[in-house]
């Protein structure tokens, strides 16, 4: 799961294959926008089948967040 | 008070009549003396507006206006009206890349061809009295585009269309057909979380009279269009917005 996330992340934010890290912080990564907010809040609901309010996804702060909210809400 | 700017004696149909605009609008136009049908899915929340509605005589249609034989039952269960104002909608934000085509069925379905298909019914069952109005609420997302609302604006131009072409079709027979834009306006949907609060405050920086819309902001417009004062107006759309545009 981690593997797809990585991924993911690397083509919304068209970031080079393998430099995501659990313990980046997303928001910093140098294409984010309100763009990509949307799209990775798409992505999670398209690829994980985890659907996240925007109010609720503000509080995700590294991708190893975004790992343990995936894994919180398939469980 | 004049009467052309009255409801009295006016029957007059709202769809999404359960919460946010619809059910404002429900209250101002009762308050004005019409008597109002109100319709949406939920019974529940149906019964609880119709008992807050001022005056006597409104009546509720539970009905689901995605659902083509509900759509045909509640134009036959109509009296003879002189309005109608077509409100049913949703929200949903997302990149185009992620739209699914369930969400892109059920958007156009349920802001477009349940509106289209309604109309339609009410006019084949002569449930429109000639001089009635019609009123859409679109949005003023059709003119004025934000990201990841694509599908969202898409069936609110094309509804923007349908109201100018159905507006041409109905003029002989006096039957005005009108759509308002609103910007953003305060409703559950935005309570949600749908859009977080700092979205908000960030976008409220867009509106020259620094305030979102109130459902009873619109709903003031729809008595002005369902009465005999804008009798002479077919085919506009008209932005309220609180001067979003302007920007």
């Amino acid at each position: 799961m981690e593997k797809e996330l990585f991924e993911q992340l690397e083509d919304i934010l068209e970031l080079a294959p393998g430099t995501v890290t659990l313990s980046d912080t997303f928001r910093d990564y140098e294409n984010w926008d309100s763009m990509a907010n949307l799209s990775v809040i798409a992505m999670l609901d398209d690829s994980f089948g985890v659907h996240i309010a925007s109010q609720d996804f503000k509080n995700l702060i590294t991708v190893g967040d975004l790992i343990e909210e995936i894994k919180k809400r398939t469980a | 008070m004049n009467p052309l700017f009255g409801l009295a004696e006016k029957k007059i149909l709202v769809t999404g009549a359960s919460s946010g605009i619809g059910r404002a609008v429900a209250d101002m136009l009762a308050a004005q003396g019409a008597t109002v049908m109100i319709t949406a899915r939920n019974e529940e929340r149906l019964q609880t507006v119709l008992q807050s509605l001022p005056n006597d005589g409104h009546h509720y249609f539970c009905a689901d206006l995605t659902v083509d034989e509900e759509v045909k039952k509640l134009a036959a269960e109509m009296p003879v009206l002189d309005g109608i104002i077509l409100n049913a909608g949703m929200v949903k934000t997302v990149p185009v890349q992620f739209v699914k085509r369930e969400d892109l069925d059920y958007m156009f379905n349920l802001m477009l061809h349940s509106s289209i298909l309604l109309v339609q019914q009410l006019l084949k069952n002569k449930k429109l009295k000639p001089g009635a109005s019609v009123c859409f609420i679109s949005s003023v997302a059709s003119q004025k585009i934000t990201i990841g609302n694509a599908i969202y604006s898409a069936a609110k131009g094309a509804l923007n269309s349908f109201t100018k072409s159905l507006a041409l079709e109905l003029a002989p027979k006096q039957i005005r057909v009108n759509a308002i834009l609103p910007g953003m306006v305060q409703t559950a949907i935005l309570d949600s979380g749908v859009v977080s609060d700092e979205q908000l405050q960030i976008h409220l920086k867009n509106y020259p009279l620094g305030r979102f819309g109130q459902p009873h902001d619109i709903a003031g417009l729809t008595v002005y269009l369902m009465a005999d004062v804008s009798q002479w107006m077919t085919g506009s759309l008209i932005v309220l917005d609180g001067g979003y545009t302007l920007k």
